[in-house]
């Protein structure tokens, strides 16, 4: 037994991959579809004025949030989970049936959860606080997946074999224990049907109604808080645990410096969740507090950075290798866009900028620039490069997987530049004075000015959403028709012409 | 210290949570002792704008608009006073919006009409010729949820000590009693007085005459919680 290599099992890690896949591509065309009613409005109405209250903008925009975020992402988390977690642990799922149970009741229950989270949001069911709009039957739902993933991280770590936990581990375990007090306190909420059983009424009005513990100022101090730190902990750090992961094995180079992933873990973990007062610059928040959110989210820059030139220098050398592989060049972008998004982020910080940045588009832009860049293109990576190793398969073909790289890249670029311009101008024509102190415009004529930008907009993500097309396309041809794999290589992913 | 903690990840869990829940017990705490103290002229919200807040919520009007004037001389010219803190202080859930896509309307209710809005929520272009806003006809159909505003209030009056039923201070120092149903069915009734003020001032046949037939349609919720934005 002991001189056998391992086999791990992979069951939990593919269901998740298709999760991601299939997730990935309902919250992206729903994203298009969204960008493209605000460049042309008619498109609200395009499935008939009987569907119109389910295809408004605004009933479909915290579904494409939450799908994406919660639907694409973190089902690329749990899918990297379940097969990093197993090979520096140096254990297999197989060799533990509770952890196997474990893994699949997880996959089950999300399953349920994001349906009814889909059917919800549709039907107008929200609590209205961003990325958390869910009432509280869901919400306990999501505590319960959240929970089980908790067992399957701790419970491999205590059969592991590895003594050490590897860098990666570090990201997952912070992941888990930061989203799960995040959510908890964000949530906290009284079901209205405890206050009508309580004054002796029972089953007045909806039974999933809920109301926030918080009000007014604290409410939005709790929110953003979460907000800001579910992109710490659902956008950052996991995806930090994938690329130190994956870079390292696709390139077969060893990660740049150990000193530096220290400082930069545990910088990030102590200097992130101060930065979230950033998003309540100007309003009732105490003064101190926003100086506090602008100023860490200055310093935030320290840590960031530090894990992404990590990542970087990681390919010293080595670079040749960028030119000679699409999966390299993704993981390689990933950490550029992550090192832009995450100078962009602490400049919109800065009390100045942000009297022009907030409420804009250019907000909208930062979002999508990290998303698309870095997120995006990781968990892209991601399971290109466990898609071989998973199904004993050769990639597909190379030449999709450059050709969807570029189309992505142009994808991105159009989008947070048009972002960046509409949200400026759209900032600056707001404080426009004219020579006898009156406003110089009013704000429709902000609106007009922005259609040309909203749709280039529209086009780029729809470019980024061909491109992922044709990673699903390519995924499912390297399921199904490439050639089994004997051996399993080193580093570099066997890929076809 | 690091390596040691990289072989015993229980402390090492223990570790990562000390330092990112640092944070939040600094920032966030000390502001639970005072930042819900109402301004004086803050009110409960009253049984149909309840009804109104949530078609808003709903209907996810906070994804475009804004409710929360910024302390700047351009937002204070369009807009109104700046928001105080205090004026917040009944709000569950808050609805400042991330985004302005649409206009703010924290004081919504100083400068636009019933009618206005009647004419905005059916067709936006009617009244703002390029607005980019989708309509939102349903409304005029739907019936709102009474039911659960009540409930709602109820909730807000037992765990939250919401002033119901009890005066709260004006600008010009008299008082308001902002009255809670007994009973369901006085909800109702309640409503429906409310709705009858609305649709005096409203032109669409249909609306008026499923008030009158006892109904409430979501959008006369929606512009009584509008009308009341000030």
């Amino acid at each position: 037994m002991e001189n056998r290599p391992l086999e791990y099992d992979y069951t939990v890690a593919k269901m998740f991959m298709l999760t991601t896949i299939v997730l990935g591509i309902v919250g992206m065309s729903i994203g298009v579809f969204i960008a493209f009613e605000l460049a042309f409005p008619g498109l609200n109405t395009i499935f008939g004025a009987g569907l119109a209250e389910y295809t408004n903008f605004s009933r479909l925009r915290p579904l494409h949030t939450d799908a994406v975020a919660f639907g694409f992402t973190l089902s690329g988390i749990f899918a990297t989970w379940y097969y990093v977690g197993q090979r520096v642990l140096k254990v297999s799922m197989a060799e533990s049936k509770f952890l196997m149970f474990i893994g699949k009741l997880q996959f089950w229950l999300y399953v349920i959860g994001v349906a009814a989270v889909v059917v919800s949001l549709f039907m107008g069911i929200t609590t209205s606080k961003e990325y958390a709009e869910f009432e509280w039957p869901i919400d306990i739902a999501i505590v319960v997946v959240w929970v089980l993933w908790g067992v399957s991280i701790f419970g491999l770590i205590g059969i592991r074999r590895e003594k050490s936990l590897y860098i990666s581990i570090w990201y997952y375990i912070a992941t888990f224990l930061g989203v799960a007090m995040l959510y908890l306190f964000n949530n906290m909420e009284i079901p209205t049907m405890l206050a009508t059983s309580a004054a002796g009424e029972t089953g007045i009005g909806a039974w999933y109604h809920s109301i926030s513990m918080y009000a007014g100022t604290n409410d939005a101090l709790v929110q953003w808080w979460y907000g800001h730190n579910a992109v710490a902990f659902v956008f950052t750090v996991p995806i930090i645990a994938m690329i130190y992961y994956f870079l390292p094995k696709e390139s077969g180079q060893a990660i740049y410096s150990y000193k530096l992933s220290l400082l930069a873990f545990w910088g990030l973990m102590f200097v992130y969740l101060w930065a979230g007062g950033h998003h309540l610059l100007y309003s009732t928040v105490p003064d101190w507090m926003q100086t506090m959110g602008s100023v860490f989210s200055v310093i935030l820059i320290l840590p960031s950075w530090g894990s992404a030139i990590n990542m970087l220098l990681t390919m010293k050398g080595e670079w040749q290798q960028v030119a000679a592989s699409p999966l390299i060049k993704f993981m390689v972008l990933a950490s550029t866009f992550y090192m832009f998004s995450t100078l962009e982020g602490p400049i919109q910080a800065i009390k100045s900028v942000n009297a022009i940045a907030h409420f804009t588009d250019w907000i909208v832009g930062h979002v999508h620039d990290g998303t698309l860049g870095w997120v995006g293109f990781m968990i892209i990576a991601a399971l290109y490069h466990m898609a071989p190793r998973v199904f004993k398969r050769e990639l597909y073909s190379k030449s999709l997987m450059a050709a969807q790289f570029w189309i992505q890249t142009l994808g991105i670029v159009l989008y947070f530049t048009s972002m960046w311009i509409a949200g400026i101008t759209q900032g600056m024509m707001w404080r426009a004075h004219d020579e006898f102190g009156n406003l110089a415009y009013s704000f429709m004529d902000t609106v007009d000015v922005l259609h040309p930008y909203y749709a280039l907009r529209g086009t780029g993500g729809l470019l980024y959403l061909i491109g992922f097309f044709m990673f699903a396309y390519n995924i499912y041809k390297t399921m199904s028709s490439r050639p089994v794999e004997e051996s399993e290589l080193q580093n570099a992913s066997p890929m076809g012409a | 210290m690091f390596h040691w903690l990289e072989k015993h990840p229980f402390f090492f869990a223990v570790g990562v949570f000390v330092v990112i829940a640092f944070a939040g017990l600094i920032e966030i705490v000390p502001n639970f002792a005072q930042a819900s103290r109402p301004v004086i002229g803050t009110k409960p919200i009253s049984l149909l704008e309840q009804a109104g807040r949530d078609v808003y919520i709903k209907n996810s009007c906070n994804a475009c608009h804004s409710q929360l004037i910024r302390p700047f001389k351009a937002e204070t010219d369009r807009y109104g006073h700046y928001s105080l803190s205090g004026e917040y202080a009944y709000d569950r859930p808050f609805l400042w919006g991330s985004k302005r896509t649409g206009p703010d309307l924290h004081r919504v209710g100083n400068y636009r009409t019933t009618e206005w809005h009647e004419n905005h929520m059916k067709d936006p272009k009617s009244v703002m010729p390029s607005s980019i806003m989708p309509g939102y006809p349903w409304m005029f159909t739907n019936s709102a949820d009474i039911d659960t505003a009540y409930a709602t209030q109820l909730t807000n009056a037992q765990f939250f000590g919401v002033p119901y039923n009890k005066p709260v201070p004006m600008k010009d120092g008299s008082t308001t009693v902002v009255k809670m149903a007994d009973s369901v069915a006085q909800a109702h009734a309640m409503a429906l007085e409310e709705a009858k003020k609305i649709t005096a001032k409203m032109k669409d046949q249909d609306v008026k005459d499923a008030v009158a037939a006892g109904k409430i349609p979501e959008i006369v919720a929606l512009i009584a919680y509008l009308n009341s934005l000030k």
